[in-house]
């Protein structure tokens, strides 16, 4: 399993919720359940849809993840941390541990340090076919 | 000089001005308006000008003063609803809304970036006070009670819910942006995939009206 581009958006003092990105890639056919981190409540694998103008999130308990195709963890889903217990500081890292099945049903966890970037830090533009869907 | 010469030199001039001013009108809205092609749109947002959007309303800054959009007559105002811990679009909005000031160079002064909170009950004055700056020191964050943030946004025809989904809580809201102008008045409902570019060309419009 390769992870590129991971990051966390830090957050402010008082603030308990935020968001981690990455692109996973894996070598062969498997499926991600879900994830952790030590310094949050719950850890939710998250799909954005926007209806009529309204941005709607919904949990999603298995991401399939096909041999050698890389999916995308940074538009049309994200990795959302609720009931984090520390305030999220640019520069710092926040481990987070992904829950993956592969083709046997066998899990596999996947441990993932991603670095903290400033709450106000831009995503990348998403690619101009994803941009289509909104 | 001969007659002729005069005469030809004449008809020269006189094509030479029709040729000028055809160029000119061919060139212009009117002709456009004139030869039955649509005028082009003036916003990259949808045109929501004759809505009659939004109004007039009080809802409470991180200080807790109330604050109306009358204090912002003379700005243009981009506004968006949304929660401190959305993890991706808020951020994102409000990260565009501080590059729409950048991109304006000196009128960026001129924009006022507004976050209005649709769930008062975890963004606490205090949250929204640390949280909104980080994005640009001039924003502001606003909040009311249940019925005041149900009043906005309905005058605003935002839609939001909060709702408990597999146990944990959910918001859906309008992710587009309001621009209004330096009256007071929705202009621009602007689609939440649209560039910070885009957003500053509309930006610039409604500052050139004045």
């Amino acid at each position: 399993m390769r992870v590129d581009d991971a990051w966390v958006r830090g957050t402010v003092e008082g603030q308990t919720g935020s968001g981690a990105y990455m692109r996973l890639t894996s070598r062969e056919d498997a499926v991600l359940t879900g994830a952790s981190c030590p310094d949050a409540q719950t850890v939710e694998i998250h799909e954005m849809k926007l209806v009529n103008d309204m941005m709607t999130m919904r949990k999603i308990d298995r991401l399939p993840l096909p041999a050698k195709q890389t999916v995308g963890l940074d538009h049309d889903y994200h990795v959302m941390l609720i009931g984090l217990r520390k305030q999220l500081v640019a520069g710092q890292t926040l481990h987070l541990d992904l829950r993956v099945l592969d083709a046997k049903g066998k899990e596999h966890v996947v441990a993932v340090d991603a670095p903290i970037r400033a709450l106000n830090a831009p995503k990348a533009d998403a690619p101009a076919q994803d941009r289509a869907h909104g | 000089m001969a007659k002729s010469q005069a005469r030809t030199i004449a008809i020269f001039a006189a094509l030479a001005i029709l040729l000028v001013v055809a160029t000119l009108f061919l060139g212009s809205s009117a002709a456009k308006h004139w030869l039955g092609e649509p005028p082009e749109p003036a916003f990259h947002g949808r045109d929501v000008s004759k809505e009659n959007w939004g109004g007039p309303f009080t809802l409470s800054d991180s200080s807790n003063q109330p604050r109306s959009l009358a204090d912002f007559r003379g700005k243009v105002v981009l506004l968006s609803f949304g929660y401190t811990h959305c993890p991706d679009v808020c951020p994102t909005t409000l990260a565009k809304f501080a590059e729409v000031r950048r991109l304006l160079g000196p009128d960026g002064a001129r924009v006022q970036g507004i976050f209005v909170t649709i769930d008062p009950e975890r963004d606490t004055a205090e949250l929204l006070g640390k949280y909104v700056p980080e994005f640009d020191s001039t924003f502001i964050g606003l909040r009311g009670n249940e019925q005041q943030t149900d009043a906005v946004t309905k005058s605003f025809h935002a839609n939001y819910q909060i709702i408990d989904y597999k146990g944990t809580t959910m918001v859906d809201h309008t992710a587009s942006t309001y621009i209004i102008d330096p009256q007071g008045k929705v202009r621009v409902f602007t689609p939440y995939d649209q560039s910070a570019r885009e957003l500053a060309d509309d930006v610039a419009v409604l500052l050139r009206q004045g």
